[in-house]
């Protein structure tokens, strides 16, 4: 029995060794091929077919992620707000709720593209658009930030909200006052995952935002993100280099996304054992 | 009189965002309702022209053929297959990921880990799917033999890109096993490996198999990544080391410059994908709920 108790452990540890390995691989690859090539020619204003720069897609990205944060995290926060402050237990609607946003973080992001497509594009006839693009992911990511507003808030004590009501203020006043407050960095790691969908995405934004390589003159001119600008690189063909660059680019955003998102997390649950 | 006024004023405001409020909470189930709506409605239409069992049955897909043909089973097969073989590749390393996570990962070492595992569902699709081709691609090419662009290269792909969704989820299964499992097996003189792995993980079977599914789904559902490795050729599938075209591939690759019934058949194949995706949903969320 003791040999197997000792298989056991070396294939459990083997296998977490080639999960960890595959992702420092990865990394590690694409940091020191692409490295090289992120010169600063790569940030001219212009995109032209001799200098394919990432600064337009790099700003395309930035307005995506505003305007798509903009319409996604109100709703979605008051959705959250609804749910744990306002709906009684038992309420069918919760219900119905908690099942749709279940069923929209299922959903392949290709099938938003289609939808985006089918719907801002062509039938409310927005053309591949920046606005169409935005609209797109604010429905992609808005079960993300319910499922983590609701977490926050849930995690408030009640003991605040009764404090609250206790001195006389009304229910709208402790909510945005004493409930808000407190449950904001739950709900800020959320925001801050929801921006790396945004900014990694492609498949939902090809057919809504479109693939033009030029800044976005206004809300309805097309424009591609980052992530689509890599795509379009590296299935040309013509700009390996240039893709491994991007790619760089991507990784650092994420992993930076990432971090930030754990520390307030972590920051999260050490306010809540000291309270 | 002022402050009933206000009183007044106050008492609006709170109703009025309360409305506010579940007017907000009814968003998530219109945009169901709508992509439902917009997805099916394009969708049926053309199903119905070609023939339901023309489209999903159908071997051939030729659009630009005179006349053209519009059957999908190809694309069915593709997606099933490269499924298939990320759960293959995915499911063992990431179950005994996630065990060694939660049972014998030293809390140090987990602090750095667990945000690994977080970066690695963070990653974006297209990264993973560039990283498959320049190296997963020669890689195939070199052990496998074909020109690396195949089925195989699509599931180590789909498979690493699943280990997250797998590792995090069977982890929190794992770790909502009551202790007492772990020490009554302790007390009875079993070792920390044979305890963990026949009392706490069989316990926990119902959690990883829900994490399993999902990662059916993200598998299923992944896009550009495949695109990029597949091969994408639109034929029945024809071995191991030969390309394969997914539903979620043709979607992406043709509907750039599809126009009336090539477009339709291409959001059928969206229809298609889509109850694919509401079928594992629902057998996702039957499992959770079962377990709580």
């Amino acid at each position: 029995m003791n040999w197997l108790s000792r298989l056991i452990r070396y294939v459990v540890k083997f296998s977490a060794f080639i999960t960890f390995a595959v992702l420092f691989f990865i990394i590690a690859y694409i940091l020191a091929r692409g490295i090289p090539y992120l010169k600063p020619s790569l940030f001219a204003l212009e995109y032209t077919t001799e200098n394919v720069s990432l600064l337009p897609a790099i700003i395309t990205t930035l307005i995506m992620t505003v305007l798509a944060l903009l319409i996604s995290a109100p709703i979605g926060i008051f959705t959250g707000f609804y749910l744990v402050e306002y709906a009684k237990s038992g309420n069918k609607l919760v219900e119905i709720i908690r099942i749709t946003t279940e069923t929209l973080s299922g959903i392949p992001s290709i099938v938003y593209g289609l939808f985006g497509l089918l719907f801002f594009v062509t039938t409310l006839g927005w053309g591949f658009s920046i606005i169409a693009g935005a609209f797109t992911l604010a429905i992609m990511i808005l079960p993300l930030i319910i499922r983590s507003t609701e977490e926050a808030l849930l995690a408030v004590p009640d003991l605040l909200r009764e404090a609250s009501y206790g001195l006389g203020a009304g229910k709208l006043r402790t909510i945005f006052r004493i409930v808000l407050p407190s449950a904001m960095p739950g709900i800020l790691a959320g925001i801050i995952l929801a921006i790396g969908r945004i900014v990694g995405e492609t498949a939902a934004l090809i057919y809504t935002a479109g693939t033009v390589a030029k800044i976005p003159e206004n809300f309805f001119a097309s424009g591609r993100t980052l992530a689509i600008h890599m795509y379009v690189l590296s299935s040309e063909g013509l700009y390996t280099n240039q893709a491994y660059a991007t790619a760089v680019v991507l990784l650092i955003v994420v992993i930076g996304i990432n971090a930030l998102s754990t520390t307030i997390s972590k920051k999260l649950t050490k306010g809540n054992i000291d309270g | 009189m002022n402050k009933v006024g206000i009183n007044m004023k106050s008492k609006f405001l709170e109703k009025l965002m309360e409305v506010v409020f579940f007017i907000s909470a009814c968003a998530s189930i219109i945009s169901v309702i709508l992509i439902c709506f917009f997805i099916f409605a394009n969708g049926f239409p053309a199903i119905a022209e070609i023939g339901i069992f023309e489209f999903l049955l159908g071997r051939d897909w030729s659009p630009s053929n005179v006349p053209p043909s519009f059957g999908i089973f190809p694309m069915i097969l593709g997606s099933l297959y490269v499924t298939a073989g990320a759960i293959i590749i995915g499911v063992p390393i990431g179950v005994l990921t996630a065990i060694y996570l939660a049972k014998f990962c030293p809390k140090k070492l987990y602090s750095f880990l667990k945000p690994a595992v977080n970066l690695m569902s963070g990653i974006p699709s297209i990264v993973y799917g560039f990283f498959g081709l320049v190296v997963l691609v020669p890689l195939s090419r070199n052990i496998f033999g074909g020109n690396g662009y195949s089925i195989i290269t699509a599931s180590f792909l789909l498979g690493i890109m699943i280990l997250p969704t797998i590792i995090s989820l069977s982890e929190a299964a794992i770790r909502a096993v009551p202790r007492s499992y772990y020490e009554g097996s302790v007390a009875l003189g079993a070792t920390h490996e044979y305890s963990t792995m026949f009392a706490v993980v069989p316990a926990a079977k119902s959690g990883i198999l829900a994490s399993i599914i999902l990662g059916i789904g993200r598998a299923i559902g992944e896009t550009m990544a495949v695109v990029m490795v597949a091969g994408n050729q639109a034929r029945m599938p024809a071995g191991l080391t030969k390309g394969i075209r997914t539903l979620t591939a043709n979607i992406v690759i043709e509907m750039g410059y599809a126009a009336e019934l090539h477009r339709g058949a291409l959001i059928g194949t969206g229809v298609v994908l889509f109850v694919f995706i509401l079928l594992i949903n629902g057998l996702f969320s039957v499992i959770k709920r079962r377990m709580t």
